[in-house]
């Protein structure tokens, strides 16, 4: 079926082109990518994301587990975007296989490849490299031709290599400068100037100018600079077009990370649905361990919910009939039933990403250093060299010719080629560089803003911590004591009977009778007498303030166990090296003060907020800003969401809730933080090399502008300005480390 | 002067051989994965196939 599939892919561009397009591949592609999706076999395809694979080795270490698991057909790792796509039987399911990958050791995600738009980006790439490559081409033929004129042909072979310049360089400006002159007419049209006007006017002038110099023998033939003048500004445009793609399919990845579907009960059965598809007063099961897909009463059974998500508390909540659960919440222990309040777009997690949504168009008026320059630069070389043709027309008493070769030099000379890969360079240095280490860059200006942080807020649960409890006060426990509650917590699926259970060494002691109450611990039986592991309450003592489970044996006092968060690897290290960069750090968290201060303590944060509202939070972020901090938010849940979307640039892991990735401009793939402190300091250095690169770019101009006003530029010049100009903004860009 | 008359098509098919090349390239989706395949390279495993 497959492969039927893939044959239909490679078939129909012949017999679909034959159009007048200048390139037939880009009109027939759509029509196969629709056929292929026709055809394209049920439940065959599963993509998964890699974020942590980066080898040789990791290919084939996955791709070969993939393989060894039934059904499996083929799994292909595309190490550039980091995720595998599988061909396999209709039952097999991404869950599966994220325990396969997991049993070799890499963390994967299953992705909807219904989401993945990803053939949309891949076409626009191809087609922006095959123009790369046609400029390539006539550039080269063309400079072959041009070298024998600079070294001194005359008269009628001068002219012949001329007619054949303008044979290859006439139909590759128009097949390669499209985009160019498709973005600058969009910007005409509307009034405004951008980068792109003054390139199309430049490639366009430089070619009709040289056909006319052709035409009448002229000495002087721009062809070879039009056609350079292309191709540096396309590799300029194909780097541009890579890093975004790049940021895009991953984000949309991400969307893709929750495949939302709920279970519906239906006069007894249970039936899975998408989220769209249900209705109020609908009843749906939630089993232990999944998210709540809507918000809703609870019918029936009992058990604990994690709110972490959406306030930042990291003790979990009781849930029994009545309790009210909103969507996002995650089921610890016991199945529930929920009557649905608000399910899709009206509960209250797709309210506050509406909410997000409209914080981050307020936020996007930011200008990036591109823009900024462009602003200053399209007008300037205008006029200069409307100046150059106005100057020397008056001079020479109305030579139009010379005039019109002398603008036109002008503008070939100044033309943005080294400043259209200045910053796409750069960007797509340090754009790759942070991928590989885990950091992707969802928008295009986040790392200028991100080098202009000088104050760090953080988020504690789930963001700085795992959000996973780890046992505090193991050691001064007795070995009885810490035995039976071995043996009890190995019974539950609770959060903290499992970091219990995983901590805890030796022989469990043996209880017999075991049974779960969900919503409260376990209870059993141990050397006849009646024992328990859970709530306060249950057990009939008094809860503390923090994170704790209580054992209770008949007839003695009750055992406590506290735990504390879990510190998500790589926190120290990111702290650390934002402060070494000088940067203020700031915890913020929803949860309860003395939970921060025990934590604040422990990563050397001196400044910390508790119970911090979701509003308080963004509210704090914009005082910040208010008082002329650069802010840098990091977070992950739902009350985070506010503060991530008002502050200037803000920072979320790929587990955060969607809502949370989609306010913030970069998501870290892998679980380690450490990789902040990297992005601080690359952005940092890539907004310098940025400013080199333009000085570099300007400080060419400054050499060659004057040679081209008085008129004394030749091809040669030009050739030679524009190459070198490109080639030394590419290595500077190559010097990040 | 009439070497010209042969070396110069003769640059121009070398070059469209390479533009060809390029295109066929592009088009068996050669470009889809340039990390990957740098890495497929050392792997011990034989490949002998494009991506499907």
């Amino acid at each position: 079926m497959a492969a039927r599939a893939a044959e239909a892919t490679e078939i129909a561009p012949e017999m679909t082109s034959g159009g007048l397009s200048a390139c037939p591949a880009c009109v027939a592609a759509p029509a196969a990518e629709r056929l292929a999706a026709l055809q394209k076999p049920e439940a065959a395809r599963l993509m998964l994301s890699l974020p942590t694979a980066h080898c040789a080795a990791c290919i084939a270490t996955v791709e070969t587990a993939l393989r060894q698991h039934p059904g499996v057909q083929s799994a292909r790792v595309n190490l550039t975007l980091k995720r595998v796509s599988v061909e396999a039987e209709p039952e097999v399911t991404a869950a599966d296989l994220t325990r396969v990958l997991e049993g070799v050791g890499y963390e994967a995600h299953e992705l909807d490849p219904g989401l993945l738009s990803m053939t949309e980006t891949d076409r626009q790439g191809r087609a922006l490299l095959m123009r790369l490559g046609v400029a390539f081409f006539a550039m080269m033929n063309i400079m072959l031709l041009s070298v024998a004129v600079w070294s001194g042909a005359e008269a009628a072979t001068r002219d012949m290599f001329h007619w054949i310049s303008a044979m290859i360089a006439i139909p590759t400006v128009i097949f390669a400068g499209q985009p160019f002159f498709t973005s600058a007419w969009s910007a005409l049209r509307v009034g405004r100037l951008n980068m792109d006007v003054p390139i199309s006017l430049a490639i366009f002038l430089a070619t009709a100018m040289s056909l006319f110099e052709t035409m009448h023998s002229g000495s002087k033939a721009y062809f070879d600079a039009a056609v350079m003048l292309a191709f540096f500004l396309l590799l300029g445009r194909y780097l541009d077009h890579r890093s975004r793609a790049l940021a895009r399919s991953a984000a949309g990845e991400l969307a893709a990370l929750e495949v939302p579907r709920a279970v519906v009960l239906e006069a007894g059965a249970e039936v899975l649905r998408p989220i769209g598809q249900v209705a109020r007063d609908d009843v749906v099961l939630v089993r232990p361990g999944g998210r709540m897909p809507v918000d809703g009463v609870v019918l029936t059974g009992t058990s604990e919910v994690d709110r972490g998500l959406l306030t930042g508390e990291s003790l979990p909540v009781f849930a029994g009939p009545g309790s009210l659960v909103s969507a996002g919440e995650v089921n610890l222990t016991g199945p529930l039933t929920l009557r649905v309040l608000a399910a899709g777009k009206d509960s209250s997690l797709h309210r506050m990403a509406d909410l997000v949504a409209v914080a981050e168009a307020a936020r996007n008026t930011y200008t990036s250093l591109a823009e900024r320059a462009a602003r200053i630069y399209a007008p300037a070389v205008h006029l200069l060299s409307l100046a150059a043709f106005g100057f020397w027309l008056w001079r020479t008493g109305g030579d139009f010719r010379l005039a019109v070769n002398i603008a036109v030099a002008v503008l070939i000379i100044t033309c943005p080629c080294a400043l259209g890969l200045a910053v796409p360079a750069v960007v797509t240095a340090a754009s790759g560089k942070l991928f590989r280490k885990g950091v992707l860059i969802k928008n295009g200006t986040a790392l200028e803003r991100l080098a202009e942080v000088d104050l760090v807020i953080f988020d504690k649960t789930g963001t700085l911590t795992l959000g996973a409890p780890e046992p505090a006060n193991l050691d001064g426990i007795g070995a009885e004591a810490r035995s039976v509650a071995l043996a009890l917590a190995r019974a539950s699926s609770h959060p903290l009977a499992v970091a219990l259970a995983g901590r805890i060494g030796g022989a469990p002691a043996e209880v017999t009778n075991l049974r779960e109450m969900p919503g409260y611990g376990v209870e059993g039986r141990w050397a006849g007498k009646s024992v328990r592991l859970g709530r306060a309450g249950w057990v009939g003592v008094e809860a503390g303030s923090e994170t704790a489970t209580y054992l209770g044996i008949e007839g003695a006092p009750a055992t406590t166990f506290t735990f504390s968060d879990q510190i998500r690897p790589g926190a120290e290290a990111a702290i650390a090296g934002l402060k070494a960069q000088g940067k203020a750090i700031r915890l913020v968290s929803g949860d309860h003060k003395a939970a921060v201060a025990a934590f604040a303590a422990r990563l050397g944060i001196a400044d910390w907020v508790a119970e911090a509202l979701p509003a308080e939070k963004a509210g704090l972020v914009r005082q910040m800003a208010d008082q002329g901090h650069k802010v840098l938010m990091v977070g992950d849940g739902l009350n985070d969401t506010a503060a991530l979307a008002a502050a200037h640039v803000s920072i979320s892991p790929a587990q955060a809730l969607d809502a949370a990735r989609v306010a913030s401009d970069i998501v870290l793939l892998g679980r380690d933080l450490a990789a902040i402190a990297d992005a601080a300091r690359i952005s940092t250095q890539a907004i310098r090399r940025m400013k080199e690169n333009f000085a570099i770019s300007a400080g060419y101009n400054v050499i060659a502008v004057p040679l081209a006003l008085i008129g004394a530029t030749t091809p040669l010049v030009s050739a030679l300005a524009m190459s070198l100009s490109s080639i030394t903004v590419s290595l500077n860009a190559l010097r990040l480390r | 002067m009439q070497i010209l008359a042969i070396l110069i098509p003769v640059s121009l098919l070398l070059g469209g051989l390479g533009l060809l090349g390029f295109i066929w390239a592009l088009k068996g989706r050669q470009f889809d994965d340039p990390q990957g395949d740098a890495s497929r390279i050392l792997t011990k495993e034989f490949d002998d196939k494009p991506a499907p």
